[in-house]
């Protein structure tokens, strides 16, 4: 293995390490409110299909970016009312929202089976500049990436800063630790959650768009494979911060080019898959203590309905 | 004429109220915790509201604050209509609450905490609440530290954070529900401080206790409820312990309990040298010896914090011992499981009783055969006789009186002092040998509390021994044959209440005197 490989497995793995972090970071605000929304396979995969057809007829790849966004939002928001209002069982309702998003994006592409996005249509790769590019090893990993890449680690590090350095981020983490509290000074529980849930379902669409307007500029049936679980596992490797997300997103994503990589020299590939969920395990398993847990475990009401008053 | 217009003063007008519930009705399943309700509190008092647990005292409260919605009523508030929907309603009414259970996030700081309900800035919310809780400090002597997590506090700092919270709005009513059941005696008192300040102010305070002395000590008003209706409402200085007693639960209480004399028999539990860890994972528990006989109770004395709850884990199984021994009956119980334990005849009445006490979603039948649901008669093969069990329930529900709908109720909509009877009917009924009660009568009225002490002392004449361990003073030295001290983890003397001064135990729960060997009671 010479250096150019492992330069073009940073490259690859920062390209897919994108819808990645994008689907995983609204992920963490749906859960950092309280909300588990196991449904983001589905709705990244709605995302693929209607930014593809988008493009495809518009010619415009903002546009199925945009529209992508809209169809996450709406498709987190049949998630919403099922566990806010009708306080229904969260992971019941996530599954049934990703294999609703897998059989009706399944229908709905399939006039555009083999359709590849002319070149106006699509993100390409596009060099920062040519400096920078030329840097040894990263210089394509960092700098010659599609605009969504860039924008994924603007949304992250400024998601970051809201939950962590503003009040609305008090406010959030705190409806998803003790709703009761939140309520008890005056905070709508259910419009935070709604709107974390809302912001999960359009970043998971945006990853979705990702997938098949720069990634793979094609629709090809569940084209996701199964990023949309990935992104959830991130969401507990990154121990539900934005910020670690970035370098959990990098790492799986670097896991997953390797894997392709090495499969040429003859490892197995599915062994490598399992990667990024050893990675989760491990790390929950070190966060398993009293203490750890007491400073970064998971939201302790997510998954928990709130309703104000009940014993 | 003169007369007259004193009489007008002392009898505000309706619009100089600050809070008035008319007729309000509350109903839950099973229940009417609330019947035709009349309250109402002034600028400059504070209005003591009494009752039996179960009564309404909360339920009545969460009205007036916006968590539940009256099926009946109206609420007027400076004299004006209003409709309270959510606690933001309440809040813009300038109505603050301390809630019986604390409103806290564990995981988050105590400014974040504040900031949570009102913060102006936007983006630097922290800077902001860490100057004004300075301010507060000064004011009211408030003290905490903004940056401290709330887990690290103990229960006395979490409540000074959760009146922090309802004033910092500029809340001019403030709801205190059973704010003194977690403190220490200094902290009492300190609260009451702040709370004549407010009083000075012409805030008005709605204090929710089942401590009577503190009534006489800040309330100007009592109002008492039995069974969700109002009985009456008095004047502090125009009515006695004994009444407010007897109106809270419709008959004569007993302050001072019968001890009969028993005579003591073999020891039950030995403790040798024992030494335990507490949850961080520091030494709790050092080098503790002693024996409770049958016949006995041994009262365990002490500021919270200084080992007693590790201590009871170690007894009961709960927690291991790092060195030392445990014996039940001669038998070395150390390090053995709870349910070994509990076979060998120990009964616990734990701290944390919905924590520890029950599992509250199970229904109280089920919480009720909760150390015998392996065991005949109750197992029928792989499954449950659901019938025995329910019969089961039903006596014991009917001798501990037991106020619950049914055997089917889940145990956690009971109100705090029947679920206290639930544990005491499940640990009890057995006739064990060994009784580890930790904080039995913690939250309790004086009825329920009169309850479990009598039960207590019943057990003593059978020939059970008791080990108690209590934050009251007053109640381990009531019950208690002899009393151990403990600090920091050691104990430090072991008196007999009718010999020892009330002086001397403070100074050694204090850690400021410690008595040799020779000199403890055996
Ligand atoms: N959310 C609820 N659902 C069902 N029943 C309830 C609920 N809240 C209270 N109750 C019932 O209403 C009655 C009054 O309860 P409340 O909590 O007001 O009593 P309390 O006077 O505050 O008692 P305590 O001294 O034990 O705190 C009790 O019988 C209780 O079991
Ligand atoms: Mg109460």
């Amino acid at each position: 293995m010479d250096l150019s490989v492992v330069e073009n497995i940073l490259w690859v793995g920062f390209r897919s390490a994108t819808p990645l972090l994008l689907a995983s970071l609204g992920e963490i605000y749906a859960e950092r409110s309280g909300i588990l929304n196991l449904g983001v396979e589905g709705m990244m995969i709605m995302g693929a299909v209607s930014a593809f057809i988008t493009a495809l007829t518009t010619g415009n790849p903002w546009l199925g970016v945009a529209v992508a966004t809209a169809v996450g939002l709406l498709m987190s928001l049949i998630h919403g009312v099922i566990s806010i209002h009708l306080r229904g069982n969260q992971v019941v309702s996530g599954l049934a929202l990703t294999m609703f998003g897998l059989g009706l994006s399944s229908v709905i592409g399939r006039k555009y089976v083999g359709y590849q996005l002319p070149v106006k249509a699509r993100f390409l790769p596009k060099p920062l500049s040519e400096g920078l590019v030329k840097l040894p090893l990263v210089g394509k990993a960092l700098f010659d990436q599609e605009p969504l890449f860039y924008l994924s680690i603007v949304i992250a590090v400024v998601l970051w800063f809201v939950l962590y350095r503003t009040k609305v981020g008090i406010v959030i983490r705190s409806t998803g630790e003790n709703p009761a509290a939140a309520d008890a000074l005056g905070i709508n529980v259910y419009l935070v959650r709604y709107a974390c849930t809302a912001l999960g379902g359009a970043l998971a669409g945006m990853a979705g768009a990702y997938l098949s307007v720069a990634y793979s500029p094609a629709w090809i049936e569940n084209m996701t494979a199964g990023r949309g679980w990935i992104a959830l596992a991130l969401t507990i490797f990154a121990l539900w911060n934005p910020l670690r997300a970035i370098f959990g997103a990098y790492l799986f994503g670097v896991v997953e080019a390797g894997g392709y990589t090495l499969q040429a020299y003859g490892y197995s590939q599915w062994l490598l898959n399992g990667v990024p969920y050893l990675l989760t395990v491990i790390v929950l398993t070190a966060g398993a203590t009293e203490t750890m847990r007491r400073r970064m475990g998971a939201p302790a009401a997510l998954g928990v309905p709130y309703v104000r008053g009940e014993k | 004429m003169a007369s007259e217009a004193t009489a007008v003063a002392s009898e505000p007008r309706e619009t100089d109220l600050l809070v008035k519930m008319v007729s309000i009705v509350k109903r839950f399943p099973g229940v009417l915790a609330n019947d035709h309700v009349n309250f109402e509190l002034r600028p400059g008092e504070v209005h003591a509201l009494l009752g039996e647990n179960g009564a309404g005292k909360t339920t009545l409260m969460n009205i007036l604050y916006g968590i539940y919605y009256p099926d009946g009523g109206e609420i007027y508030v400076r004299g004006r209509r209003v409709e309270i929907r959510s606690p933001r309603d309440a809040m813009s009414l300038g109505i603050g609450m301390v809630h019986q259970h604390f409103m806290l996030v564990d995981r988050h700081t105590v400014a974040e905490n504040i900031a949570l309900g009102y913060a102006e800035s936007l983006l630097n919310p922290l800077k902001e609440i860490k100057e004004r809780l300075r301010e507060f400090a000064e004011k009211y002597g408030l003290k905490v530290d903004p940056d401290a997590y709330i887990w690290q506090l103990s229960a006395g700092e979490q409540q000074r954070v959760e009146i922090i919270k309802a004033l910092y709005h500029g809340a001019d009513i403030l709801i205190l529900d059973e704010p003194t059941s977690v403190l220490t005696p200094q902290e009492t008192r300190e609260l009451f401080k702040i709370i004549k300040r407010m009083r000075d102010e012409g805030k008005g305070i709605i204090f929710i206790t089942h401590k009577l002395d503190e009534v006489f000590e800040v309330a100007d008003r009592v109002t008492v409820m039995r069974r969700g209706k109002v009985v009456g409402t008095l004047k502090a200085s125009e009515t006695t312990k004994e009444e407010l007693a007897r109106m809270m639960v419709g008959r004569e209480v007993l302050f001072r309990l019968e001890k009969e004399r028993v005579s003591r028999g073999k020891p039950v539990l030995e403790v040798e040298n024992l030494h335990a860890l507490n949850d961080r994972g520091l030494p709790a528990v050092r080098g503790v010896s002693f024996r409770v006989h049958e016949g006995e109770i041994f009262g365990i004395a002490g500021v919270a914090g200084n080992g007693q709850r590790e201590l009871a884990e170690v007894v009961v199984g709960l927690r291991k011992a790092t060195a030392g021994r445990v014996l039940i009956d001669g038998v070395d119980v150390t390090n053995k499981s709870p349910r070994f334990i509990a076979s060998r005849g120990v009964a616990h009445i734990p701290e944390e009783r919905l924590r520890h006490g029950i599992v509250p979603n199970l229904s109280v039948a089920e919480n009720l055969i909760l150390k015998d649901y392996y065991k005949e008669p109750y197992r029928r093969g792989l499954l449950l006789d659901h019938s025995k069990v329910i019969e089961d329930a039903e006596r014991l529900i009917n001798k501990f009186d037991i106020v619950t709908p049914s055997p089917l109720t889940p145990a956690k909509l009971l109100s705090g002092g029947n679920i206290q009877r639930l544990i005491c009917a499940r640990e009890l009924h057995k006739e064990p040998r060994l009784i580890v009660a930790a904080h039995p009568t913690y939250g309790l009225d004086v009825g329920a509390t009169e309850y479990i002490r009598r039960i207590l002392l019943e057990q003593r004449k059978r020939g059970a021994a008791v080990l108690l361990i209590s934050e009251d003073l007053e109640e381990v030295l009531q019950l208690s044959d002899r009393v151990g001290v403990m600090f920091n983890g050691e104990i430090v003397g072991i008196v007999r209440p009718e010999e020892a001064s009330i002086e001397e135990i403070g100074l050694m729960m204090a850690g400021a005197r410690r008595l040799a060997r020779e000199e403890m009671a055996s």
